[in-house]
């Protein structure tokens, strides 16, 4: 509380004195750009986002010269630790008292949501760099959300055609029990469905659960050839390990990890993680510019990015793009801008932000390395195949979002 | 639904149930002795988890010793420490409340759980870090016919069930605990005999809490360890003490085996009651049989 | 005479708050203090641990983000009908809590709290873990927009100070000696010819709906309806805040939870030291200040005094 009135105090001042010379440019809003990191920074999605999407956004500014319009552009963050209403107020607050003018990362589908909605009201750009449930995008858009790395749509396009056609006809779900969880569950079946499978069973996990074995044993007493992980992060971690301690793998049935990240390999270890195959939207060493940054990231971070770190620089470094080519921080003329601009850095080619948010682009269907195969620690990864943007996303023509159709 | 099936979430709801009985025998212990309820002994869980966790893998990292404490040495190891932090807090502490409402000892030990899982949340992931020290020679799985299990989960089980049962033994069967049962059930005609409770109370204090740090170390393979292990934990822990009769041994470490079968088996049948069954019971026993199925009405 | 100039300072600082605070945080803070004033009537004057008062506030945000999101209701209406709710439910659980003493008494309200809380993860309504989400402010009497952050600072004191009045007119009423006498000393009070049960119940439904009243405001001022709310540490939380601000005394709640809500919110920086830093405010006042924060205080002025 206290805070707050010494800030009110504080900027009046610099209000103050900035006014005295009238020659300072007036198109930000508030004299300065800030951006707002709301991440999980203490739970199961820390090592995927957390601080490294911190680490990411600061990256970005840096490289962008610090400034934007001769203005400072600041990054504010913190913890939502995976809970819808902490995530809204928190961003109420940044909105309202700290004048944030874009917030970021948004693991955690509901948490995303429920901020998108918030800063839909307030008129505020969201870029979700975290979050995986298409509805961000489909029935719940809004004009101010981008959704940026990648969604449920997007995951088992490549990673689901590519187990169905080898066999794995019949599915078993273990689904993350939210927003997330349904809508990867939802799209999985229908990829699985659309090429002839079967989905023979699900069942629901908690958010962080830390034992999966009873799931798994229903899974492996349903017989079906693929059991399908449709949660992310430390979950499915747990769950691969677990699964290998039951022999479960072993005993012939596939794991398929529908959300993986490269720091998930990296805690499993390649012995457990080898010969798995996921979908992702950038792999470090893919080429000389992502290994570049990588390395630069890794310096800072202790980590190698996953591709949520990297969506972050990508979209800070663009949102900071929009804003100095319109000349303002006015949320409509740089969602505008967004809009028409064509995405290129170390993250994405040729990307474009379409009408609904969705950030179109390329994916990668990737398979973990054999420990004989890799070359270093964090040399975890070889890409399969490339995924157009046009088959990864769902095209506008099939939106829900009433803001298209 | 195949016997196969419910033979397996069984034997893992049994993996379960032995935690509960473990950690629900410490509670009962000091609740009989002490009219205390201890919420701190998640917390007092956690610690023994996490003791073995540095112990193994972070001595040298943060205080500069070169020392390895190993899964079996910390079985030993941890609850020693937590035994020890239960004399301390007992001592300084729960003492000076003896004379107050008993729901200030269950206020004072809610703070000390706070304390504890806020100093752990600051230094490791609230979503668990996994501990890497499981002995080698309990790694693999054993062939039960009707399922795989892994030989560690099932050496936790026959583990805690001999320590169950040796500590009812002790109670029920040796001097010192017919002694105990005196204090449990008359503390001051005991005193008057000559038998110094004080010193009993908070040995067994220590004894409680060092059954909690034991458990935490055998969960620590299995589950990862994490700042809110013993969270979510301590409230299963109350009600199965609660259902099993407060203060009553036997009926901490039947009921503690009995609920961890009874929500292994709701997993198979309705999943999302399994964390709330317990609760359920809970609430029929408080109704029909206050005491608890294995307590005295007092 | 000392509580009159208190309640002065309370309404002064109250009304001019936001001109030098961040509203909505004002509001949250508002909400848990009147939660903790229903709670400290139940624990500080009739002596009963409830160890499941989460299930109110929590299921009384769930009922009214319900009935404004899908039904309609006025936000006026809906605060109501989330009381309501509460009210009833608090009558459930005070009938079967009431007939077991100390400790057996929390045990029993915790496991009746649990309940409720799977049933907010579980039931459809309630959106799971995503929660309630997108609840409208709406209009106050069908006139006042609430979506303005003064108004409804003012709507969400207005209900606060009348949930204070309650809870202090209940206090000094007979009713409110009856408790104290029953807590000070039951079977007196029985033997006085007091149908104690009764009392007890109708302290726990007055509690209860309070509580509600709190849990159902917040849900209109976050347009939320969180599990955060139903569970058990919320719980734990609103004895904290009580125990720090004075159990037994008519402001210590309101000052407990104002201290407790602003150490977190200042502090969240430090991550989880924040829960060191409460976790041994609390040890402190369990060992040392009992009286809690005004209770001490009062001492202190009525030593002068005598």
């Amino acid at each position: 509380m206290f805070k707050h009135w010494k800030q009110g105090l504080a900027s009046t001042v610099v209000i103050a004195t900035l006014v005295m010379p009238l020659t300072a440019t007036a198109e930000l809003t508030d004299g300065k750009l800030k951006i707002g990191v709301l991440s999980d920074m203490s739970g199961v999605y820390k090592a995927l986002e957390g601080p490294g999407a911190v680490v990411a956004a600061k990256m970005a500014i840096e490289d962008f010269g610090g400034s934007v319009l001769d203005q400072p552009v600041e990054v504010i963050s913190a913890d939502h630790q995976n809970k819808p209403d902490i995530g809204a107020s928190t961003a109420r607050e940044w909105i309202d008292a700290e004048e944030v003018d874009m917030i970021t990362a948004l693991d955690n589908s509901s948490v995303a949501l429920s901020v998108q909605g918030l800063a839909n009201d307030k008129k505020i750009i969201t870029m979700n760099t975290g979050a995986g449930t298409t509805a961000l995008t489909e029935d719940q858009c809004t004009p101010y959300g981008i959704h940026y790395v990648y969604d449920t749509h997007a995951l088992p396009v490549g990673t689901a055609t590519a187990m169905v056609k080898n066999g794995g006809e019949s599915w078993f779900f273990i689904t993350a029990d939210y927003a997330f969880g349904h809508s990867l569950r939802d799209n999985t079946g229908a990829v699985v469905e659309s090429l002839g499978g079967e989905v023979v069973g699900n069942v629901n996990a908690p958010l962080s659960t830390n034992d999966f074995s009873s799931y798994l044993l229903q899974a492996q007493s349903s017989g079906a050839d693929v059991i399908c992980l449709a949660n992310a992060g430390q979950d499915t971690v747990n769950a691969i390990k677990q699964a290998n301690q039951f022999q479960i793998v072993q005993s012939g049935q596939k794991l398929a990890g529908m959300l993986v990240f490269i720091t998930d390999v990296h805690s499993m270890g390649l012995d457990i993680a080898q010969g798995l195959q996921f979908t992702t939207a950038f792999v470090w060493n893919q080429n000389d510019e992502a290994r570049a940054w990588s390395e630069r990231f890794f310096e800072r971070h202790g980590a190698m990015p996953t591709m949520v770190h990297a969506g972050v620089y990508s979209a800070v470094t663009n949102y900071l793009k929009a804003v100095e080519e319109t000349g303002t921080d006015d949320s409509d003329t740089v969602r505008a801008k967004l809009g028409e601009m064509t995405l290129n850095d170390m993250f994405v080619k040729n990307g474009s932000i379409l009408p609904n948010g969705t950030m179109l682009h390329d994916m990668y269907l990737v398979e973990v390395k054999k420990p004989s195969e890799s070359e270093s620690e964090w040399d975890l990864l070889r890409v399969v195949s490339k995924i157009p943007a046009e088959q990864a996303f769902i095209p506008l023509s099939e939106s829900k979002c009433p803001l298209v159709n | 639904m195949s016997m196969q099936v419910i033979l397996a979430q069984a034997l893992l709801g049994l993996n379960v149930g032995v935690f509960y009985a473990m950690l629900s025998l410490g509670l009962a212990v000091i609740f009989g002795l002490l009219n205390i309820i201890n919420f701190a002994h998640g917390a007092m869980y956690m610690l023994g988890a996490f003791i073995a966790l540095i112990g193994y893998s972070l001595l040298e990292q943060w205080f500069g010793i070169s020392l390895q404490i190993g899964f079996w040495a910390s079985l030993l190891v941890a609850p020693v420490i937590v035994g020890i932090l239960g004399v301390l807090i007992e001592r300084l502490m729960l003492k000076r409340l003896y004379e107050l409402d008993h729901i200030y000892g269950l206020l004072l030990t809610f703070g000390i759980t706070l304390i504890l899982q806020g100093l752990f949340a600051n230094y490791f992931n609230v979503s668990g870090t996994p501990y890497p020290g499981q002995p080698e020679a309990l790694s693999g799985v054993v062939n039960l016919g009707f399922m795989y299990f892994p030989t560690y989960r099932l050496f936790a089980i026959v583990f805690s069930l001999v320590v169950c049962f040796a500590t009812w033994w002790v109670i029920e069967h040796t001097k010192l605990g017919s002694r105990l049962r005196a204090g449990v059930e008359n503390p001051d005609l005991t005193q008057a005999f000559g038998l110094n409770v004080p010193l009993m109370v908070t040995l067994t204090f220590a004894f409680g809490a060092g059954l909690a740090g034991l458990a935490g170390v055998l969960a620590a393979p299995i589950y990862s360890v994490s700042p809110l292990m013993g969270a979510d934990l301590i409230i299963v822990v109350f009600a199965v003490v609660v259902i099993g009769g407060m203060g009553s041994i036997m009926g901490a470490i039947l009921s503690g085996l009995a609920l961890g079968l009874v929500e292994g088996l709701t997993k198979v049948f309705y999943p999302p009651a399994a964390s709330t069954v317990i609760f359920f019971l809970m609430v029929l026993v408080l109704l029909f049989r206050p005491a608890g199925l294995f307590g005295k009405e007092k | 005479m000392t509580n009159r100039i208190l309640f002065v300072l309370m309404l002064v600082a109250g009304l001019t708050a936001p001109l030098f605070a961040y509203p909505v945080f004002v509001m949250d803070l508002l909400c848990f203090a009147l939660f903790a004033c229903a709670f400290n009537l139940l624990l500080g004057y009739a002596g009963l641990l409830s160890f499941g008062h989460a299930a109110f506030f929590g299921g009384a945000a769930y009922i009214t983000g319900y009935v404004t999101k899908e039904w309609g209701f006025t936000p006026l209406l809906g605060i109501l009908a989330g009381a309501g709710f509460a009210m009833v439910l608090g009558a459930a659980f005070g009938f079967l809590a009431i007939r077991r003493q100390g400790i057996y008494f929390a045990m029993v309200t915790l496991a009746l709290a649990q309940i409720i809380y799977f049933l907010a993860l579980q039931m459809p309504f309630t959106g799971g873990e995503n929660g309630l989400q997108g609840i409208p402010r709406g209009h106050l009497f069908g006139l006042i927009d609430l979506n303005n952050s003064l108004t409804m600072y003012y709507f969400v004191f207005a209900i606060f100070v009348i949930g204070f009045g309650i809870i202090y007119r209940t206090i000094n009423s007979p009713f409110g000696e009856v408790l104290q006498a029953i807590r000070e000393n039951e079977s007196r009070a029985l033997s006085l010819g007091y149908d104690v049960d009764h009392f007890k119940l109708l302290a726990f439904v007055i509690s209860a709906t309070l509580a509600g009243l709190a849990g159902a405001t917040k849900a209109i001022i976050f347009q939320f309806a969180a599990l955060t709310s139903a569970h058990w540490q919320t719980s734990g939380e609103v004895i904290l805040m009580t125990l720090v601000g004075g159990l037994g005394t008519v402001f210590g709640p309101v000052v407990g939870a104002i201290l407790v809500g602003a150490l977190s919110h200042e502090l969240s920086a430090f991550g989880s030291w924040v829960q060191v830093i409460l976790g041994t405010i609390f040890v402190v006042c369990v060992m040392v200040f009992r009286r809690g924060i005004i209770g001490e205080l009062q001492r202190l002025v009525s030593r002068k005094q005598g």
